[in-house]
């Protein structure tokens, strides 16, 4: 009871945060924390399904959340029919032969017998096949570039509702969790850690890159929204009738209402996804995913077969994270790759899961919400502290400019300390896995 | 005369920049491994304890340029790199006695270490940021060149010109430099040897008298030497910015797996190894090829296998190639 007391005691001071934050600053701001918390959380959901639940070490949170934003631009975008006619066609038939050729060099490993002709068709097929694909592949790329480079030069989507991105985002990370399960899941901790850090810089250099999939640094702008603008919102003689009758001007209230709208389609997902959670965590299948994290030798004594679980829950961890980062790419209304850092969005991603407490799902979403808020928070308060502390140096002092300037510093430092802190004296989190 | 010309410009482009890259590479990831083998996780603050070191040396030279004082040829952060280093020994001591002792005397398992790091990482980051910000540093001063481009054609009246930064050569002699001394020290010296011992089995070292604490006290001031010498070469030969240093984590730690995680000799291996391949697969061959193939096979485009953005894709690569091959590494490494 007293556990539970807690939860609902923490959840609370979270949410009374956040109002905190509107009453005190703006609420407008309060939903902007509230919005990123939720997806947040999401995020923390995911690698709790990983690290809480089985124990693996995936620090590639950044590159799953990445290809949710590509899908969000591969589903909504409309499609480029003249880049569709320059090389659509062409650059699919380069993807496959690509894709064929590694499946040659697979068959060959396997039906073949170890010996050094193995070794020497392995080279020659990835030889050929990386010829081959890049002489088709190439010719396609430049055609689609070249096509009204300042606005397009990509193919574009697929034109449907961005709502679809999410599933499809959850589906495009896990076709990746796939494959990297495939090869670096028999790793030890370590490796497998070092082999998804490499595999998120990856994701993100093609993302930057492929500029004939994601317009690469041009970014893409002005994805479609499952909510209404503001501005269509400013103009409707109706609402405008509603905000002033409950004394908002319009400005605000658009503003309020949009991100309310993002809040509601963020709730309901988080709450589907914790309810799915939880139900896994008490089933036998999450018992079993606890048995196989604590003793693998035992789990394995017992007949489980220890490394399809562990494929299973990375492929939905990898999952959830892809539905978060679709939902993040929806809400900014843009496709960023180079706003993608490792420190924000694995490092961090981290942080909350083991602040929050590993193991248990409440834990994991607390710790989204908190450390978001603070992530959010620290930077005003660290400006006020640097403020304070320096307020006896005269008002151009080199220092004290400095110090004031290197304000947005202080969130990597207090992030650490959080984390040291929590390791420390709570290591079981804030909500301890019971 | 087109075969020689055909090196040079190997030389020039492919060889002598991976050959310091590698050095650089390799000396990181001796940090790397020497941490593996005796305090036994893998330590994610890595890349950020070469950007403190590198930071605290740029902050004497820049001091020691202000007064007035260089090292004539030889860039000025030369004689910083002793203070440099010596802080950053104070901090990642500093950080051993506030941070990991707590979990080495608990017996932590490695992972909880991985993750204590990851803090640890946090917080070097937010201090180097907040001290010198993130922006780009250039520290470098004395002569660029121990060989320009243009020198070198007139010397040997070759079409192609070899230029040999002097980056490059402090980077290659540093290097031996250091790795000599390092193997010196833990083949020959007391302590050295204690550390190998402990390394290679700690219950043994400790029966037999060895204190734990002041083999831990070693690596570390070793790792403080390695991490800032390493940190400050590649910021001489490249330049100096928070975030780069945090994403050489990925090609150092591909390095020390590469070579086998715990093993030094490995370390050395895999730096080499990486730093060859990603430069050799990111290079445009068409220079070198026009120079080889007869006029009617020239190449028509750049010949270059991938993009310079996807240079961390190769060390990804050949580190799942080598592990799914060699499961502990080209030489052998050792497993927690």
């Amino acid at each position: 009871m007293s556990a539970q007391a807690r939860t609902i005691g923490l959840f609370a001071l979270v949410g009374v945060l956040i109002i905190l934050t509107g009453v005190l600053q703006s609420w407008n701001t309060a939903l902007l924390i509230l919005n990123m918390g939720l997806i947040s959380a999401i995020m923390a959901l995911g690698v709790n399904l990983q690290w809480g639940f089985a124990g693996l070490f995936n620090i590639g949170v950044m590159g799953f959340v990445a290809l949710g934003g590509l899908a969000a631009v591969l589903i909504s975008m409309p499609p480029t029919t003249t880049a569709w006619a320059a090389g659509g066609a062409r650059v699919l038939l380069g993807l496959l032969t690509g894709a064929a050729t590694i499946v040659a060099a697979i068959l060959v490993q396997r039906r073949m017998a170890p010996e050094r002709n193995r070794s020497l068709a392995t080279l020659a097929v990835l030889v050929l096949g990386f010829i081959l694909y890049r002489f088709v592949f190439d010719p396609a790329v430049d055609a689609i570039e070249d096509v009204n480079p300042a606005v397009t030069g990509y193919l574009g989507g697929l034109g449907l509702p961005i709502l679809l991105a999410w599933p499809v985002g959850g589906l495009l990370a896990a076709g990746a969790a796939w494959i990297i399960g495939k090869t670096a899941l028999g790793l030890r901790s370590d490796y497998l850690a070092i082999a998804t850090l490499g595999i998120a810089e990856i994701v993100i250099a093609v993302l930057k890159n492929e500029d004939w999939l994601t317009r690469g640094v041009k970014n893409v702008i002005g994805l479609p929204r499952p909510v209404p603008r503001e501005i269509d919102l400013q103009q409707n003689a109706d609402f405008i009738e509603r905000a002033q009758g409950l004394g908002l001007d319009p400005v605000t209230a658009s503003s309020l209402y949009v991100k309310l709208g993002y809040s509601v389609l963020f709730t309901v997902v988080l709450v589907i996804l914790l309810v799915l959670a939880q139900l896994a965590l008490k089933s036998p299948w999450g018992r079993m995913m606890r048995a196989i994290r604590d003793n693998e030798v035992a789990a394995a004594a017992m007949g489980k077969n220890v490394t399809k679980r562990h494929l299973q829950i990375f492929i939905l961890g990898s999952a959830i994270c892809g539905i978060a980062g679709a939902m993040m790419t929806t809400l900014d209304g843009q496709l960023t790759p180079a706003s993608y850092q490792p420190l924000r969005f694995t490092f961090l991603v981290w942080v909350m899961v083991i602040v929050g407490g590993s193991g248990n799902n409440f834990g994991a979403v607390l710790g989204g919400f908190l450390i978001w808020f603070l992530w959010v928070q620290v930077e005003p308060l660290g400006l006020a502290f640097l403020q304070l502390i320096t307020a006896w140096l005269p008002e151009q002092n080199a220092l004290r400019l400095h110090l004031l300037d290197s304000a947005a510093h202080m969130r990597l430092l207090t992030m650490g300390i959080i984390l040291l802190l929590v390791l420390r004296f709570s290591p079981r989190g804030l909500i301890p896995e019971r | 005369m087109d075969f020689l010309n055909a090196l040079v410009a190997l030389s020039n482009f492919v060889l002598i920049p991976a050959v310091a890259y590698g050095a650089q590479l390799a000396l990181g990831a001796l940090g790397v491994t020497l941490i593996y083998g005796i305090l036994r996780f893998s330590n994610f603050a890595h890349g950020d304890t070469m950007a403190f070191g590198a930071m605290a040396t740029i902050l004497v030279t820049w001091a020691l340029q202000g007064a007035g004082i260089t090292f004539g040829v030889l860039p000025t952060a030369l004689l910083a790199l002793p203070v440099g280093i010596a802080v950053t020994a104070l901090l990642l001591l500093a950080t051993d006695k506030a941070v990991y002792q707590f979990y080495r005397r608990q017996k932590a398992a490695p992972v909880i270490l991985v993750i204590v790091s990851m803090g640890v990482m946090f917080i070097m980051n937010g201090i180097v940021r907040f001290i010198i910000g993130p922006d780009d540093q250039r520290f470098g001063d004395g002569a660029r060149f121990i060989i320009s481009a243009r020198d070198f054609r007139e010397m040997t009246g070759l079409r192609e010109g070899l230029a040999f930064k002097t980056s490059q050569g402090i980077t290659i002699v540093v290097a031996a430099i250091a790795v000599i001394a390092l193997f010196w020290f833990l083949n020959k010296t007391r302590t050295g040897k204690s550390m190998r011992a402990y390394s290679d089995n700690e219950d043994l070292a400790l029966l037999s008298g060895i204190n734990p604490e002041r083999v831990v006290m070693y690596t570390w001031l070793l790792v403080a030497a390695l991490a800032t010498t390493a940190g400050v070469l590649y910021g001489l030969d490249k330049s100096f910015k928070p975030f780069t240093y945090f994403q050489l984590l990925l090609p150092v730690f591909a390095a020390a797996i590469v070579g086998g995680l715990g093993n030094p000799v490995g370390a050395i291996l895999g730096g080499f190894v990486i730093a060859f391949s990603e430069v050799m697969f990111t290079y445009a061959w068409k220079k070198v090829l026009t120079y080889l193939m007869p006029e009617a096979l020239e190449p028509s485009g750049l010949v270059q296998l991938l993009s310079t953005d996807y240079k961390f894709a190769v060390s990804f690569a050949i580190l799942v190639i080598v592990l799914l091959f060699r499961p502990t590494g080209l030489m052998k490494g050792k497993a927690v």
